[in-house]
């Protein structure tokens, strides 16, 4: 089970990126537990400036725009 | 690389000839339409039973001309910041502007602040990662007031629409007022007036990205993309700022263009100011506009000052700042850039 953190305001770009991590998984047959983090000041904390920004198992992997494709199942399949 | 792996890229399968030949030809078909707008808009307008010259006939031309040109240049526009921007990042922007407490932190943040790539719905935890990593309040001040401000959109629609020594006015200003402000602000010593969950976060966490190799046909996506994001999102502000132009444009009488918005009357700088702070659309709705009052007659001073107002100061952004910024140092910073745009306002209707 790998944990994945979704970081943004609740933009729609935010929301895009939820559900390409979601696909994403599913297509590779991952179990992954998504957490949506929007509060800003846990955001900020997080490191994360530009979103959405992705955390895999507590590690920051992307931040700022939609993440690639290829390079989402490279974060969720390592 | 395994077959099962290469089944889930494939996008990186598309050669990079391709990439180049279709920007190519987008650019070349762009230009040679950009070429054909007053043919197009003259078509346009012929397809209505109304005389060319009557108010109506006069509304249909400015927005059958308008529309393709805005769109046209706006993904343009839109497509080549993406590509500049793509060398940027808030992270490195970050880095270069820590501890920057003598004066060309200013002017060096205001020019970072149009060329790193952020949307709106990013500045507070932007504004935190920033404030929280060392960069001096005004500085940062400086870097969100100028991405807005003087954005390529902007300036580009304005240059296009309008002619290069408005847009040079503009850039200008618009670029003098985000760094004066942030200085004023940097020596006001406002950090007090953070909200207080702010001010304990000292030296925030560094996000530690892994480094990615970014090819140049990357870049180009990215431009691609933000065409497709952008462009997708503001066409409908878009219509309807050619919509309010083509109105004043045909019915407006220039007598009351005069009156209202013209140099002579004293209080219209401030009332451009009134009216711009509330409105919310973006640079590409707004121009049209500027255009449309340009024409009849408006003062540049009093435009200026209602651009300004429109595109730098806008409500919204200022209730997602509220959650860093404590209404008392929102109301400063409303009131030292309402100044700066009052001031430019002034000066322009003094001068012409």
């Amino acid at each position: 089970m790998k944990s994945v953190k979704v970081y943004g305001p609740g933009c729609k770009r935010c929301a895009t990126t939820e559900k390409m991590v979601r696909d994403a998984a599913a297509k590779l047959g991952i179990d992954v537990a998504i957490e949506k983090v929007t509060d800003a000041k846990s955001i900020a904390m997080a490191g994360v400036m530009s979103t959405p920004g992705i955390a895999v198992d507590g590690k920051l992997v992307h931040a700022g725009g939609l993440p690639d494709q290829a390079r989402l199942e490279q974060w969720l399949g390592a | 690389m395994t077959t099962e792996t290469h089944e889930f890229v494939p996008n990186h399968e598309t050669p990079n000839w391709v990439w180049y030949a279709s920007i190519l030809s987008a650019a070349v078909l762009g230009w040679l339409a950009y070429g054909q707008l007053v043919p197009f808009s003259q078509w346009v307008t012929g397809l209505f039973p109304v005389a060319r010259d009557s108010h109506t006939g006069e509304a249909i031309a400015f927005f059958a001309y308008d529309v393709p040109k805005v769109l046209l240049l706006l993904t343009g526009i839109v497509f080549v910041t993406g590509v500049l921007r793509s060398w940027f990042s808030p992270e490195k922007t970050r880095a270069i502007l820590a501890g920057k407490r003598e004066i060309l932190g200013y002017p060096l943040a205001a020019l970072l602040g149009v060329l790193t790539p952020f949307c709106s719905c990013s500045s507070v935890p932007l504004f935190i990662g920033f404030v929280s990593a060392g960069v001096p309040l005004g500085v940062t001040f400086s870097f969100l007031i100028a991405g807005p401000m003087v954005g390529p959109v902007g300036l580009g629609l304005l240059y296009g629409l309008v002619g290069w020594q408005i847009a040079t006015i503009y850039l200008v200003f618009g670029f003098s007022i985000a760094t004066v402000a942030g200085y004023v602000m940097g020596k006001m010593g406002l950090e007090r007036y953070l909200q207080d969950w702010v001010r304990e976060l000292n030296a925030g966490p560094v996000g530690d990205l892994p480094q990615i190799e970014v090819t140049f046909v990357d870049r180009l996506k990215i431009g691609v993309e933000q065409v497709r994001e952008i462009v997708g999102k503001v066409w409908v502000w878009v219509l309807i700022g050619i919509g309010i132009g083509a109105l004043i444009h045909g019915y407006v009488p220039e007598a009351m263009m005069l009156k209202i918005m013209g140099g002579d009357a004293w209080w219209s700088v401030p009332a451009a100011v009134v009216v711009g702070v509330p409105m919310y659309t973006n640079a590409a709705g707004v121009i049209p506009i500027v255009e449309a009052l340009l024409g009849k007659g408006a003062a540049l001073g009093t435009t200026l000052a209602f651009m300004m107002s429109v595109i730098a100061l806008s409500l919204p952004e200022m209730i997602i700042l509220k959650q860093v910024l404590t209404l008392r140092l929102i109301a400063i910073f409303i009131a030292v850039v309402s100044a700066g745009i009052l001031a430019t306002g002034y000066l322009f209707n003094f001068l012409l």
